[in-house]
């Protein structure tokens, strides 16, 4: 490839590259985002490959790894295209049909396609699948278009047209201006609007200034910046650029989470590629201006997505956060002014450049503009990544996204936010989602985890386990952090298991007070969210706990395992699967569980076909 | 270097920019207690026991004093309601962990503990309440990092580093590294650990 000298160049590579396309000719276009890729993708790719050959089609039909779809309870998820059928959870054994029918013979396959939960009726294209038809998909609808490892498929796509855009038409201010008019904020959890952000790094004392991509999204559950970074890397490449000609930075790092392998191999040969097409490096695309992005591999600590730790990261040291009473955009890595951004907000700015502010301010609330991506998990039928605009209802998302509580189930709480966002109740479900009204509720935007919860989950049981998480993710520098978790942990731990009494509710919201008023960084500042939350809406829940009750029947040490002996049969299924013989009876006969060998593993309750085995409280013990 | 006037406690004091609110204080003969400060190292703001309330723009803020730069026109106050309440609880974390005298004197301040004298030559502290927060046994470690970072930063010797995360955080002597007695370290400790870890 020879290196572009100018944005005339780029236009006719753009030009080249559609004019090569036939859209005429098919296109099987395969989900490889790292979700598909745990179903298999890889191998119903590989038998697409062979099925072509073997029936002669391979220069007519093309064969697309692309990123990240989104529908992950589905995948592996297959589109052909040009008429956008949607196959889901397709195998190995369904792609001779797939060739053989529709690609040869136009014919869908309807026990592919996807069911509507509520109409029963199939639907064909995947833009109509209510999962996505409820969506915006700005910054992830690309992602399915194109594959990742191909720089080609986003340059045909208008890919770095916004740098062209901005290199050719405007100065550095111009493009800042329109950042800060659009009002773009930070999607990594503190929503501080980049705009401003960028002019205070633009505007500090000290050379050399630096921009950094946060790609160290560690909360349980999201993996949206991951889905980005390994399906469309180059719109985050973009966006970085252009943030750097606005500040008049020349040197980027992207810090991405060693744990997404895919995520630093596709952005490894994204810069690699935009290097080798003049789009990183000395005087881009004719303009005169310098830029170039390493990369920095993140050693697995949660706490070093925290701005200064990431830096004190990058420049090797322990990923501990640093008082940022001076901000990191005066002195930030190395001292030196810095504008760190997460990995949705650098792929907003190709957008804002290419559409304008007045567009993206169309989209959002007052305060709140564009859109979103959430991971939409945990006890949801439509398990995925949903890109929406801001101010839409938790309900629309949970119910009209993702199609519901599943098994007939209830539901109990929505968390939002990671580890430290809290617990959403059922009466706030038309709360609209924005970086303000979350906040509002005791809960917050986050990075854009999502975790829906039925009633069988108990939110004592739950917070626990945030707080469980962070005791350990915490750097552990700051007391109120490292030793307030500790104890809020040990008094949770005593809640769940039935062992504390009214003072130690009392000790635990102190001690939340003092974490969340006192610690050095974000991390502690917000870990007591979990705890506050489900305090402030699920109260009743702890003081069953007091009582010895867990409500939701999820704390082991609070129930017991119980087979009614007028519904079993004597199966033996159960007792075929306990794994420590404490289930006994004849074949046909009535089975009981000695509770003394029982470790309440659930075992039993999950395999019995009859509904005999329940969970009860140890109180009510039979 | 500019001229900067602030109120501390409601007295008008004189500074000069790029001092933090500890320093300014301690120039200023008012106290703000502190643990993982030392007027060699860099700022660190670890305990948070130096938590002062500042009011600026109308907005009231919880910051670490031995870090916070001071600003023309900062009110601050070093114990307030809030402040102390902040206080009292870090020392209830502390003080089971490291119950020596420098964490005792400073908690019997909150009315946690008193020095009770058993003779002349003798005396001892006694817990006034019940401790809330007790650990499971004393590591005489505060995990101020004084020890880590004077052998750092003074001493260029990078023999004690912190090992573990969260709650596992613990201070370690670096094996490769070679130590040269000086014991600083141990003399720096106000937790007593160096006592038990030099002696190994």
């Amino acid at each position: 490839m020879k290196k572009l000298q100018s944005t005339s160049d780029m236009e006719k590579l753009r030009k080249e590259l559609l004019q090569k396309k036939d859209s005429s000719k098919s296109c099987i276009s395969i989900c490889s985002g790292t979700g598909c890729h745990a179903y298999g993708c890889e191998k119903v790719v590989s038998a697409f490959e062979e099925e072509l050959k073997k029936q002669k089609l391979k220069c007519k039909v093309e064969i697309k790894r692309t990123g990240c779809h989104g529908f992950c309870e589905k995948g592996p998820i297959v589109v052909i295209y040009p008429e956008e059928i949607c196959y889901l959870q397709v195998k190995i054994e369904d792609v001779t049909d797939i060739v053989s029918q529709t690609i040869k013979a136009g014919k869908i396959i309807d026990r592919l396609l996807y069911t509507d939960l509520k109409t029963g009726k199939k639907v064909v294209h995947e833009s109509e699948i209510p999962f996505y038809k409820n969506q915006t998909r700005l910054i992830f609808g690309n992602n399915r278009k194109i594959e990742s490892k191909n720089i080609g498929d986003y340059i045909a796509l208008d890919g770095y047209n916004a740098l062209v855009k901005a290199l050719s038409e405007r100065t550095p201010e111009k493009v800042l201006e329109e950042i800060k008019k659009a009002n773009l904020r930070g999607r990594g959890g503190g929503g501080f609007p980049a705009g401003i952000k960028w002019e205070s790094v633009r505007n500090a004392l000290g050379e050399p200034k630096y921009v950094i991509v946060n790609c160290d999204e560690g909360d349980p559950g999201a993996y949206m910046d991951r889905s980005l970074m390994e399906g469309n890397p180059h719109s985050v490449i973009e966006g970085l650029i252009i943030g750097a000609y606005a500040i008049g930075s020349h040197e980027g790092y992207i810090y991405v989470r060693q744990e997404y392998p895919l995520a630093v191999e596709n952005t490894e040969l994204a810069i690699k590629q935009a290097e080798e097409y003049g789009l990183l490096g000395k005087d881009i695309l004719g303009s005169g201006f310098d830029f170039t992005i390493k990369i920095h591999r993140g050693a697995g600590a949660f706490v070093s997505g925290e701005s200064s730790a990431l830096m004190s990261a990058i420049e090797g040291k322990v990923g501990e956060p640093r008082p940022k009473y001076i901000h990191t955009s005066e002195k930030g890595l190395w001292d030196k002014p810095t504008c760190l951004n997460n990995v949705e907000t650098w792929a907003n700015v190709p957008f804002i450049i290419n559409k304008g502010a007045d567009w993206f301010r169309n989209m959002g609330t007052d305060n709140s503009k564009g859109t979103k991506i959430f991971s939409l998990v945990g006890n949801v039928n439509n398990t995925g990544l949903v890109e929406v605009p801001m101010g839409i209802t938790l309900r629309e998302i949970i119910y009209d996204i993702g199609g519901g509580i599943p098994n007939g189930k209830k539901f109990k709480a929505v968390q939002t936010g990671g580890p430290s966002g809290g617990c959403i109740p059922e009466s706030q479900l038309d709360l609209p989602v924005d970086f303000d009204e979350l906040n509002k509720v005791g809960s917050m935007m986050g990075s854009g985890g999502m975790i829906v919860m039925d009633e069988d989950t108990c939110m004592v049981d739950i917070a626990r386990y945030f707080v469980k998480f962070l005791s350990q993710e915490s750097c552990g520098k700051c007391t109120p952090c490292r030793e307030g978790l500790r104890h809020m942990l040990r008094i949770l731990d005593d809640i769940t298991s039935g062992k504390a009494t009214e003072e130690d509710i009392k000790r635990l919201e102190e001690l939340s007070e003092v974490v969340k008023e006192a610690s050095l960084c974000a991390l502690g500042q917000t870990a007591p969210n979990p705890v506050l939350s489900t305090l402030k809406y699920f109260r009743d829940e702890y003081e069953a706990h007091l009582q010895g009750e867990c409500p939701a029947k999820a704390c082991k040490e609070l129930i017991q395992y119980y087979i009614d002996p007028e519904k079993c049969k004597g199966c033996g299924l159960c007792l075929k699967k306990c794994p420590v013989g404490a289930i006994s009876g004849e074949k046909k006969g009535v089975h009981t569980i000695d509770v003394e060998k029982c470790i309440k593993c659930g075992a039993c309750f999950e395999v019995c076909n009859l509904d005999a085995v329940s969970k009860i409280s140890s109180k009510e013990r039979k | 270097m500019k001229n900067i006037s602030l109120t501390i406690d409601g007295r008008n004091v004189k500074a000069q920019e790029g001092m933090t609110i500890l320093q300014v204080a301690q120039s200023s003969n008012i106290e703000i207690p502190t643990l993982c400060h030392h007027e060699y190292l860099e700022p660190y703001g670890a305990c948070r026991l130096c938590t002062v309330e500042i009011i600026k723009n109308d907005k009231t803020k919880l910051v670490a004093a031995c870090c916070y730069p001071v600003e023309d026109g900062l009110i601050v106050k070093t114990s307030s309601e809030r402040v102390n309440k902040i206080r009292k609880i870090i020392l209830e974390l502390l003080l089971p962990l490291a119950p020596t005298g420098p964490l005792y004197a400073l908690a019997e301040k909150h009315g946690l503990c008193e020095c009770v004298k058993k003779s002349d030559e003798e005396s001892e502290w006694r817990m006034i309440k019940e401790l809330r927060f007790p650990a499971e046994k004393p590591t005489y470690c505060t995990l101020c990092g004084l020890c880590v970072r004077y052998c750092t930063e003074i001493k260029k010797g990078n023999v004690i580093g912190f090992i573990g995360r969260g709650v596992d955080r613990k201070i370690s002597l670096v094996p490769e590294e070679n130590c040269g007695f000086c014991r600083d370290c141990e003399n720096i400790c106000e937790g007593g650990k160096f006592f038990s870890l030099l002696e190994l």
